[in-house]
């Protein structure tokens, strides 16, 4: 990783350790810190740094949708005016039920598409309702949409950075 | 869904609940986060740690730790897409999931059938990647990366 200057070969080691999670202990970070041959001090003011940089979005817990209940997933897709969608799309990310939301590339004429909202719900009808509530806030600016629902989790393991450089 | 088996919601009770909302705003840096945590809710470090054990091993939870930012590492991400014939479904996602550099691949109900995410250190592995797919699957794939984020939270109430 050459790209971002202030992450360097201690960093990339922590987050290879730690990108499985964080071990159940009273002391975490002390464990990683131990495993790594570190100070504990080091490997919490490294994290703090790193969460400062966004290299760390958050430390938590990441639920699975299902197993809460939340069976239904839809990607929503919208055709936005360009000059438009970074308003929108900071509009649709801020509602509460909008998980992700970004902006992508078009690919006409087989994907008009350039805003996705991430929607959860109980059931498809819980999604469709959200979805019409998003297409309610984009108005006459969404030239068009569509709704690709999960049906099956073909591969889920997570980002996996090697460690140093290995392999 | 049938990527995964999860437990009913139900068997969820109110104190897992308040955990597992309260870990999705964050966890503290500390000596002894968990302890930290555990003040905060009215709870024991102990029975913090022995129910995130429980959870994670329900599939309540899918992870706990640092969530990092690859395109903040210096890394590259992208969303990619392809129209996969059913007759080849099977064959074309047995392909792309033996990618190390795949991290999640989902079905769709849609013409676009196959969406995956693709996580590597630079740009140029990635475009590597996807035209190692194209060549190898016969497919075309749509390249989607993000071009802005307007927020990405989990925010699911438990």
């Amino acid at each position: 990783m050459t790209a971002n200057a202030h992450f360097d070969a201690i960093d990339r080691r922590i987050v290879a350790a730690t990108q499985g999670g964080l071990p159940l202990c009273r002391r975490p970070y002390a464990a990683v810190a131990e495993g790594l041959g570190l100070a504990p001090d080091e490997v919490m003011e490294r994290l703090r740094r790193l969460q400062s940089l966004g290299v760390v979005r958050r430390i938590g817990a990441v639920p699975n949708h299902y197993a809460l209940g939340y069976r239904a997933n839809g990607m929503s897709v919208w055709d936005v005016e360009d000059g438009r969608v970074g308003e929108l799309g900071r509009r649709v990310g801020a509602l509460d039920f909008v998980t992700h939301c970004y902006r992508r590339p078009r690919h006409r004429p087989d994907w008009p598409y350039n805003l996705f909202a991430m929607v959860h719900g109980r059931d498809r009808a819980e999604v469709a309702d959200k979805v019409g509530r998003i297409a309610e806030l984009l108005g006459a600016a969404s030239r068009g949409h569509d709704v690709l629902y999960s049906t099956k989790i073909l591969k889920k393991t997570g980002l996996r950075l090697r460690g140093e450089k290995e392999g | 869904m049938s990527g995964s088996a999860p437990n009913a919601p139900n068997v969820l009770d109110a104190l897992d609940r308040r955990l597992i909302n309260a870990l999705q705003d964050g966890f503290p840096i500390a000596e002894r986060p968990f302890s930290e945590v555990a003040d905060r809710l009215g709870m024991d470090e102990a029975e913090v740690i022995a129910r995130l054990e429980r959870l994670l091993e329900d599939g309540v939870l899918s992870r706990f730790g640092p969530l990092y930012n690859v395109a903040n590492m210096g890394g590259a991400m992208t969303l990619a897409a392809m129209r996969v014939p059913e007759a080849r479904f099977d064959e074309v996602a047995d392909l792309v999931n033996g990618y190390v550099e795949v991290a999640h691949n989902y079905r769709r109900d849609h013409r676009f059938n196959m969406w995956f995410v693709v996580a590597c250190e630079t740009p140029e592995e990635i475009a590597a990647v996807l035209a190692d797919i194209e060549a190898r699957s016969a497919l075309p794939v749509l390249d989607l990366p993000k071009e802005e984020e307007f927020f990405l939270e989990l925010k699911l109430s438990a």
